[in-house]
Order: C-alpha cells, then sequence, then structure tokens
C-alpha cells in the first residue's frame, strides 16, 4: 500500500495504464498498433540492456545479435521445421540465454572498453552467421510467414490488438523483474560494480560472475524480444541482428534513463514515435539523432525518467533528514537515541526500499 | 591464532615489495604495521586480502590456508578492509553504502527479489537492522540519509569503517583509516578502532599517526624496506634501537 | 604456389591499409583513453571525399587523397574538441556511446549527399607487375609502398618533431605531461586529426580497388579493433604486426575455406585472445 504513496512507482503504474489502453484509441489501425508492438518488443531487449549497462555499467554491444538470436529461432523453427510458436518461442529464449551464458564466460574476465569491444564481435560474429549461412538462415532472402502464438480458439493473435496484449503482458513481467532486482540485493550487486569494481572486490561481492549472470539476463531478455518481434512482423531478415540494432535500443535506453525501472519503456516508446513521425525520411533520421543521441549523453547522460528520480529523491531526502535532525538526536544521546533511531529506521523501512527503486 | 603468514614474499619485477613477513594476529588484540613509505604495508594488506598473488609464503586463517583466496573469498571467510584512500559509493546514501557491505553475508538469490519469498522479506529486514546498527557503533547514523559525497571526511571514514563491519568480519584490516581527519579528531577514532574488540572483530592496520599507533596496538610490526624490522609490544617498539634508526634515516624518503 | 603468392601480397596489401587504420585508433587510445568507435566512419567518409574530389571536381588522384585527408584531420579536430572533450571526465561507457551518436551521424551526412548505393571509384593506376609468377596489381603495389612510407614519416614525427614527442610523453604519462607544460588539450585534437588523416589516406588507397557504401567503415572498423585489442591498446609496434599478421590470416583462410570465414577470422582470433588473457596479447601485465 505504501507503494502507491511513491511517486516513483505512480509514475511506472501510470506510463503502464496509458500503454495498456492505446488499443482503445487505435485499435482498428492495424499499422499502429504493429508499430507500437514492435515498440513494445523492442523495449523488452532494452530492458535486457538496462541489466547490464544501467545496473552492472558494462556497454554490452551484443544486444542486437541476441535479439536476432530470439528472431530467427521462432522464425525458422516455425517455418522450416513447422513447430508451434510457443516451442520455437522456448527454445529461442532458452537458447538466446545459454548463449549469453556461455559468452559471459569469457566477458567476465574482461572489463571497461574490453568488454564493449568484445560483446561487439560477439555481436558481429551472430549478425555474420544470419546473414551468410545461407542454407539455414536464408540470408537475404529472410524468413517470411512466421506463426502466430497458438492459443486454440481462445484467442485469434492473428488479431494486432490480441497480440498488443500477449507482448504487453510479458512486458509488464519485465518491467516487474527489473524492479524487484533494482530493490533487492541482487541489484545492489550489480550496482556496486558499477561504481567501482575494486570496492565491491573489497565488500566480497564476486565480480566475475556476477558480470556474467548479468550479461546472460541480459540475453535472456534480448532472445524474449526478438522471439516476439518475428511473430508479430510475420517477416524478418538479418537486419533484426545487425550492431546497428544494437545502437539503436542504446539510444532508446539513453532518451529514457539508464538503470531506472521505467527508463527503457518510456525512452523505447518515445524515440519509436519520434522514428515513426521522421519516416518519410528514414534513411536522413540519424542527421538530426546522432546529434541528438551525443548531446543527451554530454548535458543529459541520465534521462528522461533519470532526472524525474533524481528530483523525487532529493525532495524525500531532503524530507527524512530535515525529520531525523528535529527530533534532536545526537551521536552522544546514547541508548535511548539507538532505540529511537531504530525504530525511526524501521518505520522508513519502505521508505528506504522504495528510495533506491529508481 | 587468527591470522598466521609465514615467510610471505611479492615481487613486482625484479623488486621485492614484501620479502620473507612473519607475523601472527591474536584473537581480541589490535595489531598494528608501520614503517616508512614504500616499505610494502599496503602490497601486505592486498597480499592476505587476495588482491595480489603473493610470490611465496603462506597465508592461514582461523588454521584454514587463504594463500590463493580471492578477495571476496576473503571477505566471506571474515576477513573486512578499508582503503587509505577512502573508497565510498559517492552517490549513494551512508545507510545504502552500509547495506552494500551486507551484499555478501546475503543468501537469496533474483527469484527470492521477484517472487518476495518470506526469506527476501526477512532478509531484507535484518540487513536493514544490521546496517543500522553498524552505523550506530560508528557513531553515524544520524547522517544516514546524506549522500556521501556530502558529509565530512571524518563522517566518510566512520563510515568505511561501518561497511567492513557490516560483512560481518572476525578481522579487518585498516589502511590509514585515521589518514585526512584533523588531529583533535583522532582520539574519538581511535576509541572506535579501540572498540572492535570487544565486537569479536580483530583488527589488522597500518597507520603513520605514531602517538595513536602507541596508544591503541597492542602487537607492532615494523617493516622496512619490505622486510621484517621488529615486532613488539609498543614499549618495545618504542625502545629498539633498530627502530630508532630507521625512522630517523627515513625521514627523507617519507618527503619523497 | 602461384596463387598462394598471389594472395600473399594481397593480404600484405590488405596489411597495409588496416596498419594505417589501426594506427591512428591505437594512437587515439593511447592518449585520449578512449576506443573511439566512429574511426569506421571516419574512414568511410575520407573515402568519399576523396571520391568527391577525384570524380566530381576532376582533380589528380594524389591530390584528391591529400585534400582529403586534410578535409579529414580538421574533422578529427572538430570531433575530438565538440564530442571527446567535454566528456573528458564522464564515465567510459558515455564516450562510447557518444562516438556511436557520431558514427550514425557521418554514415547519414554520407547517405544524404551521395546515396545508398555502391559507388565505384575508377582506377587511376592500371596495369600489373609479375612476381615470381603472380600478376600483382599496381594499385596493391601502390598501396605496400604507400603505407611504407607513411609509416616511416609517421615514426619519424613521433621521435623526432615537438608535435609528437607531445603525443608520445601523453602517451606514456598523462599527468606526468601536464606536470612539464604538455598541453593534453591540444594533443589530444591533435591526435584525432592524426588519426583521421591517417585513417582517409587509408580509404583512398583503398577505394579503387574496392565499393564505396555508407556502411563501409563498420566492417572495417571491427576488425580495427579486433587488430589493436590483439596488439595492446595503444602500442603501435602491436598494431603494425597485428594488422599484417591479421590482414594475412584474413587473404589465406578466404583463399582456402571460404569468404565468410575469412570476414569472421578477426572476430573469432579476437575472442580467442580475450578469452585467454583479458587485456590482449602484448598488453603489460597489469600487477593484480
Amino acid at each position: 500500500m505504501n507503494a502507491l504513496k511513491n511517486p516513483r512507482i505512480l509514475g511506472t503504474l501510470a506510463v503502464l495504464v496509458v500503454i495498456a489502453l492505446t488499443p482503445l484509441a487505435f485499435g482498428d489501425e492495424n499499422y499502429i498498433m504493429r508499430v507500437i508492438t514492435v515498440g513494445l518488443c523492442s523495449a523488452i531487449a532494452v530492458y535486457g540492456m538496462n541489466i547490464i549497462l544501467g545496473f552492472t555499467g558494462q556497454l554490452s554491444l551484443a544486444q542486437g545479435g541476441f535479439f536476432g538470436i530470439g528472431a530467427y529461432a521462432v522464425g525458422l523453427l516455425t517455418t522450416d521445421f513447422d513447430w508451434s510458436f510457443w516451442q520455437a518461442f522456448l527454445v529461442g529464449v532458452v537458447g538466446t540465454s545459454a548463449i549469453g551464458y556461455l559468452s559471459g564466460l569469457i566477458a567476465l574476465r574482461t572489463k571497461d572498453e574490453y568488454f564493449a569491444i568484445f560483446t561487439m564481435a560477439i555481436g558481429f560474429i551472430i549478425f555474420l552467421i544470419i546473414s551468410r549461412w545461407e542454407s539455414v538462415t536464408h540470408a537475404h532472402s529472410g524468413v517470411n510467414n512466421v506463426k502466430f502464438p497458438e492459443a486454440g480458439d481462445i484467442v485469434d493473435f492473428s488479431n494486432p490488438t490480441a497480440m498488443f496484449y500477449l507482448v504487453f503482458v510479458i512486458l509488464l513481467v519485465c518491467v516487474y523483474i527489473t524492479y524487484a532486482i533494482r530493490r533487492s540485493s541482487v541489484g545492489r550487486t550489480l550496482l556496486t560494480i558499477r561504481t567501482s569494481e575494486d570496492l565491491a572486490d573489497a565488500i566480497g561481492v564476486n565480480v566475475g560472475l556476477s558480470k556474467q549472470l548479468a550479461f546472460a539476463a541480459s540475453a535472456f531478455f534480448g532472445g524474449l524480444g526478438g522471439g516476439l518481434y518475428a511473430s508479430v512482423v510475420g517477416f524478418i531478415g538479418p537486419d533484426a541482428a545487425t550492431v546497428d540494432k544494437t545502437f539503436e535500443f542504446l539510444m532508446f535506453i539513453l532518451v529514457g534513463g539508464m538503470g531506472t525501472v521505467a527508463g527503457p519503456l518510456v525512452g523505447t516508446m518515445i524515440v519509436t514515435f519520434l522514428f515513426e513521425f521522421f519516416q518519410d525520411f528514414q534513411a536522413y533520421r540519424f542527421i538530426v539523432l546522432g546529434p541528438v543521441i551525443i548531446a543527451l549523453v554530454i548535458f543529459a547522460p541520465r534521462g528522461i525518467v533519470g532526472y524525474l528520480g533524481g528530483f523525487i529523491d532529493r525532495r524525500a531526502r531532503k524530507r527524512r533528514i530535515g525529520s531525523i535532525r528535529t527530533n534532536g538526536q545526537s551521536r552522544s544521546d546514547g541508548a535511548t537515541h539507538t532505540n529511537a533511531s531504530t525504530r525511526a529506521g524501521n518505520s522508513a523501512d519502505t521508505a528506504t526500499t522504495t528510495e533506491e527503486e529508481k | 591464532m587468527l591470522l598466521e603468514i609465514r615467510g610471505l614474499g611479492k615481487r613486482f619485477g625484479g623488486l621485492d615489495a614484501v620479502k620473507n613477513v612473519d607475523l601472527d594476529v591474536q584473537e581480541g588484540q589490535v595489531t598494528a604495521v608501520i614503517g616508512p613509505n614504500g616499505a610494502g604495508k599496503s602490497t601486505l594488506f592486498n597480499l592476505i586480502h587476495g588482491f595480489y598473488r603473493p610470490t611465496s609464503g603462506s597465508v592461514a586463517f582461523n588454521g584454514r590456508d587463504i594463500t590463493h583466496s580471492s578477495p571476496h573469498n576473503s571477505v566471506s571467510g571474515g576477513i573486512a578492509r578499508t582503503f587509505q584512500t577512502t573508497h565510498l559509493f559517492d552517490d549513494s546514501t551512508l545507510l545504502e553504502n552500509v547495506l552494500a557491505g551486507r551484499i555478501v553475508r546475503s543468501k537469496s538469490n533474483v527469484f527470492d527479489a521477484i517472487f518476495h519469498t518470506p526469506r527476501h522479506r526477512r532478509e531484507s529486514a535484518l540487513n536493514h537492522d544490521k546496517a543500522l546498527e553498524a552505523l550506530e557503533f560508528c557513531g553515524v547514523a544520524e547522517f544516514r540519509h546524506d549522500l556521501a559525497s556530502n558529509v565530512p571526511q571524518e563522517v566518510q571514514k566512520r563510515t568505511a569503517v561501518a561497511m567492513a563491519l557490516a560483512t560481518e568480519p572476525e578481522l579487518m584490516l585498516l589502511d590509514e583509516p585515521a589518514g585526512g581527519i584533523p588531529e583533535e579528531e583522532t582520539t574519538d577514532f581511535g576509541n572506535l578502532i579501540r572498540s572492535l574488540p570487544s565486537r569479536g572483530v580483530s583488527v589488522l592496520l597500518v597507520e603513520h599517526k605514531m602517538s595513536m599507533i602507541m596508544d591503541l596496538a597492542d602487537t607492532i610490526l615494523v617493516l622496512d624496506h619490505g622486510q621484517k624490522l621488529a615486532i613488539g609490544s609498543p614499549a618495545e617498539i618504542q625502545s629498539n634501537p633498530d627502530v630508532i634508526r630507521a625512522y630517523l634515516g627515513s625521514t627523507k624518503d617519507e618527503e619523497n | 604456389m602461384t596463387l598462394f603468392i598471389q594472395q600473399l601480397f594481397n593480404g600484405i596489401a590488405l596489411g597495409g591499409i588496416y596498419c594505417l587504420a589501426a594506427i591512428g585508433l591505437t594512437l587515439v587510445f593511447g592518449v585520449l583513453r578512449i576506443p573511439n568507435l566512429a574511426h569506421g566512419a571516419l574512414y568511410m567518409l575520407g573515402a568519399y571525399v576523396t571520391y568527391f574530389f577525384l570524380t566530381t571536381v576532376g582533380v589528380p588522384y594524389v591530390a584528391a587523397i591529400g585534400i582529403a585527408a586534410l578535409i579529414l584531420f580538421v574533422l578529427g579536430v572538430l570531433l575530438e574538441r565538440l564530442v571527446f572533450h567535454p566528456l573528458r571526465n564522464a564515465p567510459h561507457t558515455h564516450h562510447m556511446i557518444a562516438a556511436i551518436g557520431a558514427m550514425f551521424f557521418f554514415q547519414s551526412v554520407a547517405q544524404v549527399i551521395w546515396g545508398a548505393d555502391f559507388k565505384r571509384m575508377e582506377t587511376p593506376i592500371s596495369g600489373s607487375l609479375q612476381i615470381l609468377g603472380a600478376e600483382i596489381s599496381a594499385q596493391r603495389i601502390v598501396i605496400i609502398v604507400t603505407a611504407v612510407i607513411v609509416l616511416g614519416l609517421l615514426t619519424w614525427f613521433i621521435k623526432r618533431s615537438i608535435h609528437g614527442q607531445t603525443i608520445e610523453a601523453i602517451e606514456q604519462d598523462r599527468t606526468g605531461a601536464a606536470l612539464v607544460g604538455i598541453n593534453p588539450a591540444m594533443v589530444s585534437m591533435l591526435t584525432l586529426g592524426l588519426s583521421a588523416l591517417l585513417v582517409t589516406i587509408a580509404a583512398g588507397l583503398v577505394s579503387p580497388i574496392n565499393l564505396l557504401s555508407p556502411t563501409m567503415g563498420a566492417a572495417l572498423n571491427l576488425k580495427v579493433f579486433a587488430i589493436i585489442i590483439l596488439g595492446g591498446l595503444g602500442s603501435l609496434p602491436g598494431a603494425i604486426v597485428g594488422s599484417f599478421a591479421l590482414a594475412i590470416a584474413e587473404t589465406m583462410t578466404s583463399t582456402y575455406i571460404s569468404s565468410a570465414v575469412g570476414e569472421a577470422v578477426a572476430f573469432i582470433v579476437l575472442v580467442a585472445v580475450l578469452a585467454i588473457r583479458p587485456t590482449g596479447l602484448f598488453a603489460k601485465a597489469v600487477q593484480r
């Protein structure tokens, strides 16, 4: 209940409600629904990037590759092998996570620019395999007629609104997982690595293992988003796995706010909207967006949600510091002080946890 | 014996940073390592904690060989440390900083967090209480909602100790804990260190402030050029002619 | 055997190109401590600007490369000033993200001006030489000779000239260099400009045997990063050795196995090296 008093959570819920209601406004416009649903698929992959880049502070440039693996697993298995969507989806997501886990075995030993370049190489190898292994992936002719999810007679997922809600529900789970990680000791572990690997080491954090798991988790979300994407658009080509795709994700998270709960979703939806808006200049959009990325990283590196959150935090902290100071306690108060502030601490417990959920 | 160091050595290139050092740290005591700059004090700490791999010798903690264990294993095994230059998470509050020290004692995993299991709830509450208690013990609880970058140096130093305490160590390695603290506050700070053994935390520290060491330590090891020069009680060290000579001869080194 | 010699020369020529591209990148890393992910985009722009002066304006080949190199030098200086300089105290991820923004921008600009289609730059140097029975095109000989000359000049510049010596000083010790009165901001601009100049020469040399496209820099970017990681970030000799080793490995696998493997060989080697030595093959051992 306390959670509802927290402006951060309220804000996130408001964004989710607005998105949940979009079919009311655009339900008849198949094209718009498709664009929004594709945006949500990207957002799921961006949540993966948030874990490795936003929480752990490691720039992973393999996310487009993981997205591509998820998409191609669903694409190829449901067409050439005639599996059901759900079987293919499961195999795709598990497979992507496994590949993430295995490449994480090497990634965990590298840091900073070495990590970034290593993951860029992983992403590029995935792209090369997809775009060059013609006998399996059909290379540039791509994969057509990817199946919609099956649901017996209950729901028809070829209906864009039904598909939208399926992706939306999975996105909700991703948002919740991010929120749960953020406020737990797992999230604290990752944030510790982001701030200083040496200090993390000194307080007993297993830096390598944490990085490896974070990388595997980012791959999991990448595969999840990619698998859904293949089914939503029905046709996929090698461009689903390019390094450019990774850079697109990077822009989404940068606009929304790295390391925040709502940022990946907010950033993805805003930029997707802008892409559509500039659609007539598809090819040239980066003439504007390139400098926008640079300006953001120089002048506003915390992103939209990051700044809003920072504002909320400062106000909350002022209030709490104020209440401690006015209670007139000082260090020499001894025993009574201990009790009082322990109690204050307990009642502030929820507040402290919420404070950590950016 | 809590910590047993035997013949410990570390070579960098062709230079011996630490050579053939023996040291015993008794439970419930404050043991100090002193010596001029470049005597290998920090290297010794890094060897004990696992940041460096020793080239020779052994380290045993509670009778268990930890010569080649990594830092995170040392911490979970019960050895905490602080750094010479205070290391804190600047953009976090003091409470969040000390909570980070609880990570190593947390057993709940990602799935506990996602499903909000009873174990996770219990542990969050416990972590919070322990962190707050550590801040209390170090006398900085009133600053717990301040950002680490906004509090005075002395409070930062105390928080670093609280963060180390939160890992529930049996032995704490303090690298110049009072460095940068104004002279008049070192007594207070010394009292904090002195009170650690009463919590079951033995202390091994490196310190430059000689007066502080003499009041604080039960046993002192003097290092010079990476080797043991003398070991004994403060009184023995103060009257040891080798130590006096090394210290007088080393004032020039220290200025470099 | 003839095929082998042919491919060996092709490999050496490709190595010369990689070398010119890699040296600039590794210098930038040594001085600015940032991996410039926009390096491949500078290469691409260098190729297009050369193409513009050669084909559209109609100046001679050598002059076209020269003018393009100067223009790219200025662009490199601007890139440092406007993008990397404001970020000099930011977390390392920020540089890389900003470089990616710059890369997108350059690609878009090229696409707007010259279109997305492939362009062909006519070979101004024709003919070929017979060496040990293999036929080597004159363009490749020119590439090898120019690469050697430029490398020689660069070595002279770094060892002998004031500017070059300051680059080397900063690369070795940034704070120390600042203490003896070297202006790191100036040197940073110079270094990025120099790296753009070198990579433009590489692009101008290779364009007659490759096609031009706005995304031509992407693959080169990754390969050059693989090279400087193999050679140790910031190491000049490492970059030179790495360039030729990788280029020869690439041409040989393309010839004797398959072109896809040839393209991937750089990344397979990179992943393998990082698995064994997380900081590259020739990097100084970090004391831990």
